[in-house]
């Protein structure tokens, strides 16, 4: 079968002083080859960890992950990750972090040109190639991580709060980006973020997660993403129904944060 | 036990006051050192508000930082005024210059030189019966070295009788006038009066040219004003200095040509630094990857880093001698805990989420390092290199003192064994040329191969 699969996923871990930590509980989750999936939460709720787990950096203590029909583990190619910030290579130009992955695999010279100029072309980096990561701005930056992870042809984008340093402007932007980029080639894209607005525009479906234990709270499906590969983001944002679903979904993190510090005083 | 203690007790209580002693004894050279500084500090103001004032009349400055309100403690409105700099080395040579008597400096500059010429001052004998007799004293001062011709004088009338002796300049005499005299020390006389002021021994009379003593035993010192400069035994001045570059430079000194004094010191820097890198960057590398190998050279490189190399230098002696494996092994050890403890600090300075994205564009774990680790290395290790390089000059310079054949160190301490001050200089702003070159080049190589140092 085809897609993402996990099934009960569960990560507890000892801490130092001798109490336990249950980062997620009995996590399960089936994705379509193509889908877009947006996580959102508290923070604490394991969002990250889920994430990091899925990428192979971490073994969940319980619970099964399959891709494609084979079993999870460990990081590998065909799970690609674009980080916030700061996971570029600065001693390398912009091309050659994003022929990055090719080179590794051993693809020839060529081909990996030939790969990197055509994804440079699609995130409008074409006059930056030659620059240094350092020279570029932040949002350039995250072209060039959407750009690197493409060029390695990955089955699944793990994407972790991949806008979430850029200005406002820049990220309305770059939501585009993703949007047109996902259309374009049709990946699987995991995608957390902090921004309801975000997860709403950009997921299929979105999943809100709830902390302590960590666990899948609410599911819901959203036509919003279909719409904003047709019309102008702005547009989708003064949907009606856009409008309710963030009121409904900032109330709902809105009560679990409060727990939390409910929590917290308690504890205190 | 309770004896142990006592004696420690006494041993501190001795300590203490040995050391108090020291503070009171060079205090007052302290103090004395104040108007010295305040002058100088003075001086800097006052070129300062004159710079400024010609300056301003030169260009009016039309830049942001001119607009600026706030630039005391506004950190990015300080730059450093080259102006200042190039006054600052002016000023040193001119001091230099103006305390040494330099013929590069105009004369109008210089600080009182010396007294030289003929002095002359009389003197009161008195009698053992009473009388008294005075007799005129000429005192040839003439340079140090020189052998003046001095001409005879009259005798003239009574029992002291006049006098003429030759008195080197920057040195005291003691002048027997009364060897001549009818009446003399043997004959119960003594001089009582300078220059119709009473003398008495152990006294002493100020005048124009110097001043006289007398000793104990009556025997009349002249000491000539020995003005404000420096003999060239103390401080040469600077065409001195360069006069024995350009010698030693075609002859060499102590039977080895500059070129190999430098050369060797150099030399034993650069194989003990690359020995010291070849060895302490892999260590590092595995102290910031593996936790055992971090856990088996933490105790030994945290302790080593603190002992300063220089006193590894007996050790070292004793173990290998005073050849060349000796200097090399100390160099060695200089810069191989630097060095390991830079690549450590690179190592762990990798982000984990370089690490991650690596992996998860299909890196194995050797491309990781090699393509990750490394490279993001590369700006602690430069760092370590930099410091390295500078405490490896030091310490050649050191060891070198202590036991050599040749090079830079070697040099200045023959040199100062044979009191030859302008080459001891010389070898000290040698010194300070090859080690500022040396941070200068390590400075250009970084910028070169580490270019995105400090810009993420």
């Amino acid at each position: 079968m085809s897609g993402l699969t996990l099934e009960s996923i569960s990560m507890r871990f000892d801490l130092p002083n001798g109490s336990h930590v249950q980062a997620l509980k009995d996590v399960s989750l089936d994705l379509r080859s193509g889908e877009m999936l947006s996580v959102l939460g508290p923070s604490g709720c394991g969002k990250t960890t889920l994430l990091n787990i899925v990428a192979g950096f971490l073994a969940p203590t319980e619970g099964r992950m399959v891709l494609n029909g084979h079993d999870i583990a460990g990081p590998d190619a065909e799970r690609g990750m674009v980080f916030q910030q700061g996971a570029l290579f600065e001693w390398m130009s912009v091309r050659e972090n994003v022929e990055f992955g090719p080179r590794m695999r051993g693809a020839p010279r060529a081909d990996r040109r030939a790969t990197a100029d055509r994804l440079l072309e699609s995130t409008g980096l074409k006059d930056f190639k030659d620059k240094a990561i350092y020279e570029l701005s932040g949002g350039m930056q995250q072209r060039v991580a959407l750009a690197r992870c493409l060029a390695n042809d990955p089955d699944v984008i793990l994407m972790d709060e991949p806008l979430g340093a850029l200005d406002a402007l820049t990220r309305e932007k770059m939501q585009g980006l993703v949007l047109r980029l996902w259309k374009e080639t049709g990946k699987t894209i995991v995608l957390i973020t902090h921004s309801v607005e975000e997860a709403l525009l950009l997921g299929e479906r979105l999943l809100v997660m709830a902390p302590r234990p960590g666990r899948i709270h609410r599911e819901y499906r959203l036509p919003f993403a279909g719409m904003g590969v047709e019309q102008d983001l702005r547009e989708v944002k003064k949907h009606p129904e856009f409008a309710e679903r963030r009121e409904e979904i900032l109330s709902m993190i809105w009560d679990m944060e409060e727990e939390i510090m409910g929590h917290g005083e308690d504890a205190a | 036990m309770t004896d142990f203690l006592r004696g420690f007790r006494d041993q501190l209580a001795g300590l203490l006051a040995a050391l108090g002693g020291e503070l009171a004894e060079f205090g007052p050279t302290l103090v004395r050192a104040v108007p010295a500084l305040a002058a100088y500090v003075l001086l800097i103001l006052a070129i300062m508000v004159l710079w400024r004032a010609i300056a301003r009349g030169l260009a009016p400055r039309r830049d942001l930082r001119s607009l600026k309100t706030v630039t005391f403690g506004d950190e990015s409105a300080v730059r450093s005024s080259r102006a200042a700099s190039v006054i600052s080395v002016v000023v040193i040579f001119l001091v230099w210059g103006a305390f040494t008597g330099s013929a590069l400096v105009p004369a109008f500059l210089h600080v009182p030189g010396p007294f030289t010429g003929e002095a002359a001052f009389t003197y009161t004998a008195t009698a053992p019966d009473g009388r008294t007799d005075d007799a005129e004293v000429r005192i040839v001062v003439h340079p140090f070295g020189e052998d003046p011709q001095v001409p005879p004088v009259a005798p003239g009338a009574g029992f002291a009788k006049d006098d003429v002796f030759p008195v080197p300049a920057l040195r005291n005499e003691l002048v027997r006038v009364d060897l001549n005299d009818e009446l003399g020390r043997d004959e119960g006389a003594a001089v009582t009066q300078v220059d119709g002021r009473a003398i008495a021994p152990g006294g002493e009379v100020l005048l124009d040219w110097g001043r006289v003593g007398m000793s104990p035993r009556g025997t009349l010192n002249v000491v000539p004003e020995p003005g404000w400069q420096m003999e060239a035994i103390w401080l040469p001045p600077p065409e001195d200095v360069w006069d024995r570059l350009v010698g030693i430079a075609s002859d060499g000194y102590q039977n080895f040509t500059l070129l190999e004094h430098l050369g060797y010191s150099l030399f034993r820097v650069v194989v003990g630094f690359a020995l010291g890198a070849l060895v302490g960057i892999p260590l590092g590398y595995a102290m910031g990857l593996s936790d055992w190998f971090r856990g088996w050279f933490d105790p030994i490189v945290e302790f080593m880093r603190p002992v300063p190399p220089l006193a590894l230098i007996p050790l070292v002696i004793i173990w290998a001698g005073i050849g060349e494996v000796g200097k090399i092994v100390l160099l060695f050890l200089a810069a191989l805990w630097i060095m390991a403890i830079a690549a450590r600090a690179g190592v762990s300075g990798v982000s984990i989420a370089k690490v991650h994205a690596a992996y998860s564009l299909g890196a194995s774990k050797f491309q990781v390092l090699r393509h990750v680790i490394v490279p993001n290395s590369l700006p602690e290790i430069f760092t370590g290199a930099r410091v390295a390089m500078g405490v490896c000059w030091g310490t050649v310079v050191a060891a070198e003192l202590v036991a050599a054949n040749q090079g830079a160190g070697k040099m200045i301490v023959t040199a100062s064994k044979f009191q030859a001050t302008d080459i001891v200089i010389l070898g000290i702003v040698l010194i300070g040329i090859v080690g500022f070159a040396i941070d200068v080049l390590m400075r250009l190589a970084e910028n070169a191969l580490v270019p995105w140092k400090g810009r993420t």
